[in-house]
């Protein structure tokens, strides 16, 4: 059993020789193709999209991606989408619902982009416009957080059936670093911050956020790709042999309930 | 309008900082004046207050607590309350959030940063929410994601339209990712209705921010914006930080959302009751046979 704290695996998913997006897919997945483009605007390379085999079966495979080195992190701004990464993602899983392919959702990143741009192009539209259309699509949604859930920039691609997360990935509300400057002022105790928000697989299993923790390599996914990715394959196998023998009523309205019943409050 | 933005300049905020102190220094009488945070104009409060809360040198719309905005909003005693007495837990155990908002409570006689219920405007029936910045920046936790998600729920079980007023400093930090879902919540709420064909409006007030821009305030069927308040998606400080430079003062203004293509229209105070009633004459099916589309209001 995992008993790191939340700092110490914000640490592990930001070491650089964790497995990214581009080392999982073509382990996950046969002959993939990717598409590109939003239609709208451009195609974001802080999303890859696409569509390949999984197990013999087509499916549509949306993720956020950061890069294994600098270079490949201009290409894909450090994995922080702008508006046409979201586009393209509500593009590709529109093509699926059409096509009647399960969507895979990987997600791995700070959170969506803050910049000029950005907003100019509504950023907070696109992501809205996500989680509208992604809680009603017509086909399964299985989504699973590699490493950095950042907030809604996470979440845009994570409105699913069911919800897996690697044993150190974090999902979050708000970046650590965030919360360590409005909470102290301070930016730099993001480690505290970090253990404060209850943002690790477990945590959010107990919310009910999480429905599934897939164990990595021992000592974290950089030490065994191969090892992570079957996992995360054996996983999405069950995951989607769970979903797809259920009818569409059932699978739209278990979503709703999925999202529905998270909160905590009381009515006096 | 149009010639005026032509011909205007884009301030830079180079001096920000040299601005902030001096702002610090005036020392005005907080009851007695009113300094407008767009322009800085000064006026008196009583001239401010007489007007809507509205700034009379640049026409900025100043922030509203939910019972003023009910009160300029929905007819006299038309409103009914949905939910008045739910209140948050404190899920990941946060220090100090629940002294926070008891201290609130008494203070703003608001159980949460969200009212919502069913009122009437001009005699239309519509579910109301209206969310307030005197709570907690009127933050999205489990309550404000549990009532909005209820509203939109009553409205399509009795084919209603619903308003929504939106103000919010995004997600409530406090709940950590549990109030992250109420924003997938609430859109997939707000999809439901939609789908039902129910007419979804929402008017974006000062200011509507993070979380809430990323969720239900920006799917709406039409997007009303208040004049000249604040709308976005990051914080401008954390764009600042990002880009390592000033912003111009009209970033992520109601303007700057309508010439951006995020906006339906930007309409004053004064004028809402009678926009909102007119869209949700437009949007009767039986308006389409009488042919009376209100214009007479």
């Amino acid at each position: 059993m995992n008993d790191l704290t939340a700092s110490e695996r914000l640490d592990l998913i930001r070491n650089k020789n964790r497995p990214t997006v581009r080392d999982y897919i073509p382990l996950l997945f046969d002959d993939f193709f990717e598409l590109h483009g939003d239609r709208l605007y451009g195609d974001d390379g802080a999303v890859i999209g696409g569509i390949g085999y999984f197990k013999g079966m087509p499916v549509t495979v949306i993720a956020t991606v950061k890069g294994r080195n600098l270079e490949e992190n201009k290409a894909s701004n450090f994995g922080m989408p702008h508006p046409e990464g979201y586009r393209k993602a509500l593009r590709l899983a529109k093509q699926a619902e059409k096509f009647q392919r399960p969507v895979i959702c990987l997600v791995d990143t700070s959170g969506a982009f803050c910049g000029i741009e950005a907003e100019q192009r509504g950023q907070g539209e696109a992501i809205a416009r996500n989680l509208m259309e992604f809680s009603s699509l017509k086909t399964p949604i299985i989504t699973v957080i590699l490493g950095e859930g950042g907030s809604g920039g996470a979440l845009a691609l994570a409105v699913c059936d069911e919800l897996a997360m690697l044993e150190n990935a974090l999902y979050s509300v708000i970046s650590p670093r965030g919360c360590a400057s409005i909470l102290w002022k301070d930016a730099s105790r993001e480690k505290e911050a970090c253990n404060v928000l209850k943002i690790t697989a477990e945590d959010l299993t107990g919310f009910g956020i999480c429905d599934h923790i897939i164990e990595e390599a021992v000592g974290g996914a950089q030490n065994g790709p191969e090892q992570t990715a079957e996992n995360i394959s054996e996983y999405i196998c069950e995951a989607l042999e769970r979903k797809m023998k259920k009818s569409l009523d059932e699978l739209l309205n278990e979503r709703y309930t999925k999202f529905r019943k998270i909160g905590e409050f009381s009515e006096i | 309008m149009v010639l005026e933005d032509l011909f205007s300049v884009v301030k830079t905020r180079f001096n920000g900082d040299q601005k902030d102190e001096e702002k610090k220094k005036t020392d005005i009488p907080k009851d007695l004046m009113f300094k407008c945070p767009r322009c800085s104009n000064v006026a008196f409060m009583d001239d401010f207050v007489a007007i809507g809360k509205i700034c009379p040198n640049c026409g900025y719309h100043a922030r509203l607590s939910a019972a003023e905005r009910l009160e300029v909003t929905a007819d006299k005693g038309s409103f009914k309350e949905f939910d008045g007495g739910m209140i948050s837990k404190n899920p990941i155990g946060f220090d100090g959030y629940p002294e926070k908002q008891e201290a609130l409570r008494a203070k703003t006689g608001l159980k949460d940063a969200v009212i919502t219920g069913e009122a009437t405007i001009h005699g239309e029936k519509l579910v109301l929410g209206i969310m307030d910045s005197n709570y907690m920046m009127a933050s999205m936790g489990s309550v404000v994601g549990e009532k909005i998600t209820r509203a939109f729920e009553y409205a399509t079980e009795n084919k209603l339209p619903i308003v929504i007023f939106t103000c919010s400093g995004g997600a409530r930090m406090q709940e950590g990712t549990i109030s992250l879902m109420q924003m997938a919540k609430t859109c997939a709420a707000a999809q439901k209705h939609s789908q039902s064909g129910g007419l979804y409006i929402t008017v974006m007030t000062d200011p509507t921010t993070g979380g809430v821009t990323a969720s239900f305030a920006s799917v709406g069927d039409i997007i009303i914006a208040e004049p000249k308040v604040l709308i976005g998606f990051a914080g401008r400080r954390v764009i600042e930080g990002t880009i390592k430079q000033r912003l111009p003062d009209d970033f992520q203004s109601a303007e700057f959302l309508l010439e951006h293509g995020f906006a339906d229209m930007i309409v004053e105070r004064r004028r809402l009751r009678r926009t909102i009633a007119h869209l949700i004459r437009l949007h009767k099916t039986d308006s389409r046979e009488t042919g009376n589309g209100g214009t007479h209001l």
